[in-house]
């Protein structure tokens, strides 16, 4: 049953320091961005404010550019954007491949990298890839007459049920893919969805390794995971199960174990089953390294 | 609020609750029930509409965000002649519209299309219709459509290979 | 591009004199669709029109205590229709279909969740929503039935007995049972239900809204507010989808609206919302098939014993002509002396399920197919030649002992699906590329069925049907018929077997909108009977057209007219005060002959047959399915439209496919928890495959120039392909559909550890 939006209200500030202004008064609007999700859970009757800060106009949340040697993305950032970003796709082609994920184009025209981050779905697209390459989160929030930022790690940023580290007068404003992330380091993204296009994710996930030029040992491995925990998931002991050793077919078969063991706790749903969500969730690490690798993966358990 | 916005090029100015659907705005204020609401979850893609030459969802847009941009819908498609865009000419050649109530959003999604990529691939055409469901065709005969209206458009200006980004419904 | 002309057979000799029958002329809906000027139901301005809302139970079974009014809430804008209301004004709560057991609002007792209870109506929607808030319902929850394998409440039960089982079973040299079980399908016409009512004025009530048969819903509300059917008046407005979504179900939504109308004295619409239709309407019967067959040592079929179980949910409604047409259908396309087919609908406390594209045939085939597969592997036979070897020739007898002299159509499927889906040589690519493919495994699947043409047994003849003609002005001719159109093509292909029929141009002939106050009473839009059946009434009351115009004028009847001569014939006949409308009655062409109580002869007046092969591409990763090729052969009688039966048989393998692969109900205490399209999973244009079609056209002597019915045909076999090919990808036995990647990798990892080896 659809609820009735009639009497609801929309500030549509111009300048962030307007909007973070209301964002910092007692009576906290709703930040609004695409409103992919928020119409959804509308038509559902499941109204989560009365009140909205409609996002759009602010200049100051958009554009992708270089920052400090690394990646800076826009909370307004649309996927349709990340997917014809030429930045993007020569400097993190991983991001542009999850962004076509997303739901199918008027999704991706509409829904936002910070309005994903500010609903934090534990299957949203975007965390798992935005684990793996390290991002910063940056949020502002006003400070009497300042505005004042500051950034956290995409590791730290979720930290319950679709909660994050932003405090309620906070707003995020960007992503910065850090310079370190995007020198010698390789990703790989994959989202197992309920269908090809338009899909929830039933487990999605992002590896990035940097190996060593001789020898082929990890030296650096940051691993995300979507829809297996009730936050979006750094899987610490799959990286530390590969930290040191080459890739192949036996340490991608042992990070796995150890994903499974320690980092993932799926569980059933309308969408998929806890055991297959474990099982896939391995081989895919397994098939992730292997393209990283360059190598067939075992795909432990036949 | 007070909303100003272009509707298949003609100005409209109303006063609407902001985080009313653009849909219920088309289908309500205007009486433009040719976009039509198959799920109100952004799932299905009848109601697709144009924003700004964007393909959009209009049941998942709130009226605020339409205010000063422009919206073109099925309505606006053909010419004011009654001349049939070559999309839609190709569809009711195919067969590409069975019970016709997928097909606003699905020529609205194909335009998108071919505003962008005049000589679209059979998978690209695939691509950019995965938001719009269609229950009656098994997509054989959308799809063949078109591939067969982008044939017709290149042949009749060729200009637009060359990257034109003018869109099919700003033709008029 | 998939621009590959479909196969046809090459028309013959009589077939090349016909001008408009075989042509793909332009639909005659088609301008209104596609610049959004068509008119469906939620596009309709109704001046002062209230909006409906149904308040339906969220138990799957309890006793209604208490129905109360909230006192704080202003009611004066508000009207809610409760059962005592209908019994106070003597109104009939029940909804009439086959056993006249589902109330329009539930009573004292609930039987399933979603059941309607109340009725609510106010000047918008959200005044009724919130209405409908205010009334307290209080409820006693009752223990449910909710599994349909141990429920002992049967709404119907067949039987089928041919030859001797035991003897067949004695002499087989390999015996297989195998139990086959498949969920409930949504039909997620893209087009939700609705309905609009009118109070009733000068003794008629008008309804208005989506729907396939005009004609059930004016029985529904005759029988509802005791009135003849001439008090009703049903129009069907432009409806986005059917596929038996909208058969029996608008009854309900019909008798709603009307209700609430006659409540507060104005026109109402109840308009249902993507959640509620999915949850709350009809669905494809969920259940099982158990077989046991037994296949002698040249792999040819002794006996067949199949026993069919359906979940009819908590009302009998249409489940009893479902389970008749699967158990009917259950055999298949082939030869078996010794045969015994079983079948019952059994209750449960869940939504009835419903009419839906295949009408039962779905599920008895994906049982079989997937039954034969397993049974040419226990018999170390290939499945194609185990299917060559038992598939009926012409002549041959059914399993109701139907001789079918066109029977071997199933056969020239089979090998035009084998040929070009180039069977064997991609059976040997596959093979190459499993073995060098670390994580992607290829498989083909084959299915081989059939379906009847028209309403089961003596179905039609009960029914009756009755289409006609009618001169217009200037030398038009209406056809009038209650078929409805809902995507498939009805308007444009009874204009065109009028058009064949007079010799006249297509543009001269118009088909007019179904509206019973005009049209008369030619059935149901269902059962692939439109064109196979009415189609033919249609031609029928065509010929009498001719016959009475051709005598006007002095010449034989039977010759083509030109729009000249037809015009001053018109004119003729109308200025000597001859009669302007022309109607026929179903007169059994075919002298079909059917015992009802022993289930023997002639089930239906003709079938269509099909043969469709799948190709599959699974990946181990993640166990998700892409299917890369449809290849279907599939018998139409007669292509009237080339391009719409094309565009059936397409749309009915793409819902086949989303069957058999994605499609999951997913239910909870009786009720449906996945009932949004972001949940349920229908395939997009990227799941679905490109499709090849060989359309075959073997005639049906009594169609309309040949044409059998084909609207089901395709939905039937295209789940079990696509299984079969998944297991012969994998290796691995799936038995349970849909065959979701959860279930394939259950399957996979059920298997032998060495026989893995990924």
């Amino acid at each position: 049953m659809r609820g009735d939006t009639t009497g609801f209200e929309v500030s549509r500030p111009r300048t962030l320091a307007r909007a973070l202004a209301e964002l910092a008064a007692g009576e906290r609007p709703m930040p609004l961005a695409g409103g992919t999700d928020l119409f959804v859970a509308l038509n559902d009757g499941r109204a989560p404010a009365e009140r909205y800060l409609d996002l759009s106009r602010l200049a100051e949340l958009t554009g992708i550019a270089p920052l400090d040697g690394g990646l800076w993305l826009g909370a307004s950032t649309t996927y349709t954007q990340l997917l014809r970003s030429r930045l993007v796709a020569r400097r993190a082609p991983a991001l542009a491949a999850m962004a076509g994920t997303v739901g199918a184009s008027a999704i991706q025209n509409r829904g936002t990298l910070g309005g994903s981050l500010g609903n934090a779905s534990p299957a949203a697209d975007p965390a798992p890839v935005l684990l793996a390459f390290g991002a910063e989160i940056e949020l502002a929030r006003r400070d009497g007459r300042r505005v004042t930022r500051r950034r956290v790690a995409a590791a730290d940023f979720f930290v319950a049920y679709r909660e994050t580290a932003a405090r309620p007068d906070e707003l995020i404003t960007g992503v910065l893919l850090p310079a370190e992330a995007l020198r010698g380091w390789r990703y790989a993204y994959r989202k197992v969805g309920t269908r090809k296009a338009q899909a929830i994710s039933k487990v999605v996930a992002a590896a990035g390794v940097r190996v060593a030029p001789r020898g082929g040992r990890v030296l650096e491995a940051r691993i995300g995971y979507g829809s297996v925990a009730p936050t979006p998931v750094r899987a610490r002991a799959a990286e530390a199960a590969i930290l040191g050793r080459p890739l192949g077919p036996q340490s991608a078969a042992a990070a796995a174990d150890a994903l499974l063991a320690e980092d993932i706790r799926p569980i059933d749903d309308l969408r998929s089953t806890a055991e297959y969500r474990a099982r896939v969730a391995g081989r895919l690490l397994e098939a992730l390294l292997g393209e990283l690798g360059g190598f067939s993966p075992r795909l432990a358990g036949g | 609020m007070k909303l100003r916005l272009i509707v298949d090029g003609r100005p409209v100015a109303l006063e609407a609750p902001p985080m009313k659907r653009l849909l219920d705005l088309l289908r309500d204020d205007l009486g433009a029930t040719g976009t039509k609401e198959g799920c109100g979850e952004g799932e299905c893609g009848a109601c697709a509409v144009l924003l700004d030459g964007e393909l959009v969802n209009s049941c998942l847009v709130p009226v605020c965000q339409a205010d000063g941009r422009e919206i073109a819908t099925v309505e606006g498609l053909a010419g004011s002649d009654g001349t049939l865009h070559p999309l839609q000419q190709a569809f009711w050649e195919t067969g590409g519209a069975q019970c016709g109530i997928c097909t606003p959003g699905m020529l609205m999604a194909a335009a998108a299309l071919l505003a962008r990529d005049p000589a679209p691939s059979e998978s690209a055409i695939r691509t950019a219709l995965a938001g719009n469901l269609c229950r009656c065709t098994g997509y054989v005969k959308i799809v063949e459509a078109v591939a067969v209206a982008a044939r017709r458009m290149r042949r009749a200006s060729p200009r637009r290979r060359a990257g034109a980004r003018r869109g099919p419904v700003s033709r008029r | 591009m998939p621009s590959v002309p479909p196969a046809r057979t090459r028309p013959r000799g009589a077939r090349a004199a016909e001008r408009v029958v075989g042509r793909n002329v332009l639909r005659r809906e088609g301008r209104e669709k596609l610049t959004g000027q068509a008119i469906y139901v939620a596009d309709l301005a109704v001046d002062d029109a209230w909006w409906g809302t149904t308040v339906r139970a969220p138990h799957a079974r309890a006793r209604i205590l208490a129905i109360e009014r909230d006192p704080g809430y202003d009611w004066s804008r508000a009207v809610v229709v409760l059962a005592a209301d209908l019994e106070r004004r003597g109104y009939a709560n029940v909804a009439h279909l086959i056993h006249d057991d589902q109330p329009f609002l539930a009573a004292s007792v609930v039987e399933h969740a979603e059941e309607p209870v109340a009725l609510v109506a106010a000047p918008s929607r959200e005044e009724a929503e919130r209405a409908a808030a205010h009334l307290r319902i209080r409820y006693e929850p009752l223990e449910p039935l909710l599994d349909f394998e141990g429920s002992r409440a049967s709404f119907a039960s067949y039987a089928i007995d041919k030859g001797d089982l035991a003897r067949g079973f004695a002499a087989a040299a390999t015996v297989l049972e195998g139990v086959y079980r498949f969920g409930a399908q949504e039909h997620a016409y893209i087009e939700p239900n609705g309905m609009i009512a009118w109070p009733s004025r000068d003794g008629v009530r008008r309804v208005q809204g989506s729907m396939q048969c005009p004609f059930y819903v004016v029985h529904a509300l005759a029988r509802l507010f005791r009135e003849p059917e001439a008090a009703i008046r049903v129009v069907q407005t432009t409806t986005g989808g059917g596929f038996g979504g909208k058969e029996e179900y608008p009854n309900l939504i019909a008798g709603h609206a009307a209700l609430l109308a006659d409540a507060c004295g104005r026109p109402v619409r109840l308009l249902y919302d993507r959640a509620e239709d999915m949850a709350a309407t009809t669905r494809r019967h969920p259940g099982r098939v158990r077989h046991r067959s037994g296949l002698d040592s040249d792999g040819r079929l002794l006996a067949l014993e199949i026993d069919v179980r359906l979940d009819a949910g908590a009302y009998a409604t249409l489940s009893p002509v479902v389970l008749s047409r699967a158990v009917l259908h259950a055999a298949g396309p082939y030869r078996c002396a010794n045969v015994r087919i079983t079948g019952t609908a059994v209750k449960t406390n869940t939504p009835p399920n419903g009419a839906f594209r295949g009408f039962g045939v779905p599920q008895v085939a994906f049982a079989l197919e997937r039954h034969l597969d397993r049974l040419a592997a226990a018999a170390a036979l290939d499945p194609v030649e185990l299917r060559r070897r038992n598939l009926l020739a012409d002549g041959e007898t059914t399993a109701t002992g139907q001789a079918v002299a066109d029977a071997g159509a199933s056969r020239q499927a089979l090998a035009a699906a084998l040929s070009r889906s180039r069977w064997r040589s991609t059976r040997r690519a596959h093979a190459a590329y499993n073995r060098r493919h670390p994580t992607r495994r290829r498989g083909l699947g084959l299915a081989c069925y059939f379906h009847g043409s028209g309403f089961t047994g003596n179905g039609e003849i009960r029914l009756g049907s009755v289409a006609a003609v009618e001169l217009a002005p200037g030398g038009r001719v209406r056809v009038l018929a209650s078929s409805t159109e809902m995507g498939q093509g009805t308007r444009t292909v009874f204009a065109q077997i009028v058009a064949e029929t007079l010799g006249l141009p297509y543009e001269r002939i118009e088909t007019v909108d179904p509206d019973t106050a005009e049209v008369p009473d030619s059935g149901p839009t269902v059962a692939s009977r439109t064109v196979a059946v009415v189609g033919r009434i249609v031609a029928d009351a065509a010929r009498e057209l001719d016959r009475a115009l051709a005598a006007r004028v002095g010449r034989p009847p039977g010759r083509r007219w030109t729009v000249a001569t037809f015009e001053r014939a018109a004119r003729r006949h109308l200025a000597a005060g001859g009669e302007r409308r022309f109607e026929a009655r179903f007169a059994n062409p075919a002298g079909q002959r059917f015992d009802d109580r022993a289930y023997r002869g002639d089930a239906y007046a003709t079938y269509a047959w099909a043969a469709t092969v799948v190709e599959v591409e699974v990946d181990l990763v993640s166990f998700e399915v892409e299917v890369r090729r449809v290849v279907s052969a599939q018998d139409v009688g007669r292509a009237i439209h080339p391009r719409l039966a094309a565009g059936q048989l397409e749309g009915g393998l793409a819902q086949a496919l989303g069957w058999g692969l994605f499609e999951e109900v997913v239910m909870r205490e009786g009720r449906m928890v996945n009932a949004q399209l972001t949940n349920y999973v229908l395939p997009t244009a990227i799941e679905t495959p490109p499709i090849e079609l060989a359309i075959l056209e073997r005639p049906f002597a009594h169609g309309p120039f040949g044409a059998k019915g084909i609207g089901e045909l395709p939905m039937d076999g295209g789940a079990p392909a696509a299984v079969n090919a998944v297991a012969a990808a994998l290796g691995v036995d799936l038995t349970e559909i849909p065959a979701t990647p959860e279930r394939i990798a259950a399957a996979w990892f059920a298997r032998p550890p060495q026989e893995r080896g990924a």
